[in-house]
């Protein structure tokens, strides 16, 4: 190709993959859950920018170029989970949880001991059980434990992502997270043949 | 005093920012007497320890992962595939 590139100009997009394909997918693994939504992510922006190429002012790198894409994708796909989520579940599922305390505010039924729990982390199985706990959280608690939990975003970070008014908003959320998740592995695991019996 | 509801939320939070030394004492008054939410607290702690782990595993297991040389591979392929569709339409 004789094409002249000026200043500034883009690098030929056949090399693209090559040459920022880690960093991005990198970046997007921070925040995604898995590597498939990440390799999505990359994918995405790659598309997107080949379409935007034109606007390439070549202010800034190609690569900073790119990331800036991709920040805004990740923050799409995380609006669009939380547009799936209907207000309607939320509310069902909220009323669910607060079932378990009585209109004082304390425990309708005391909850089971945990015997030994940590030896369960020498256990594939509960791993297992773990992941399928946090996949069965309403979208929107899923990402906000998984962002905040394993891996380590900072509040601010998390509440730009995912678009939550206030950290008090995202405390309150995030409690709901955690006390569904504890029924989860409650029943999933620790209290297993309780439950059976039951 | 707190009900276990409001104790609930303070022991979640409590994860997530330093609490005020107020709602730590009164957090304590309430999980002396309460069997239930002491119970809840190991139980977070327990849930928080282990995406702790998890995120340690992700990390140590391969450090941050490359691109997959197959993901490359057909993300490459899908931007040549639009390149492609790009100069069809300015030869078209």
């Amino acid at each position: 190709m004789s094409i002249e590139r000026p200043q500034g100009a883009m690098s030929d997009p056949a090399t693209w993959v090559t040459q920022h394909g880690d960093a991005l997918y990198r970046y997007a693994l921070m925040k995604m859950r898995d590597q498939t939504q990440a390799e999505d992510m990359v994918q995405e922006t790659f598309l997107a920018a080949l379409k935007a190429r034109d606007k390439f002012a070549g202010q800034s790198s190609e690569k900073t170029w790119l990331i800036g894409i991709l920040k805004h994708k990740i923050i799409d796909h995380f609006r669009k989970h939380k547009r799936e989520q209907s207000s309607d579940d939320i509310e069902t599922l909220t009323e669910q949880l607060d079932q378990q305390f009585d209109h004082t505010g304390h425990w309708e039924v005391s909850l089971a001991r945990w015997q030994d729990p940590d030896q369960a982390h020498e256990n594939k199985e509960f791993w297992k059980v773990f992941a399928a706990c946090i996949a069965h959280l309403p979208d929107h608690h899923a990402d906000l434990f998984i962002l905040r939990e394993v891996k380590g975003l900072s509040t601010e970070e998390i509440c730009k992502l995912l678009d939550i008014s206030t950290t008090n908003n995202m405390w309150v959320m995030l409690s709901r997270a955690r006390m569904r998740l504890r029924n989860c592995l409650d029943s999933r695991w620790f209290n297993h043949d309780n439950q059976e019996v039951r | 005093m707190l009900s276990c509801k409001e104790v609930g939320e303070l022991l979640s939070q409590g994860l997530d920012r330093k609490l005020s030394f107020r709602e730590r004492l009164s957090l304590k008054m309430h999980l002396l007497i309460c069997k239930t939410c002491s119970c809840y607290e190991k139980q977070l702690q327990f849930i928080a320890r282990s995406a702790r782990r998890l995120m340690q595993s992700n990390r140590d297991g391969e450090g941050i992962p490359p691109l997959s040389e197959e993901a490359g591979a057909r993300i490459a392929s899908q931007i040549k595939q639009q390149l492609d569709d790009n100069k069809e339409e300015k030869t078209a």
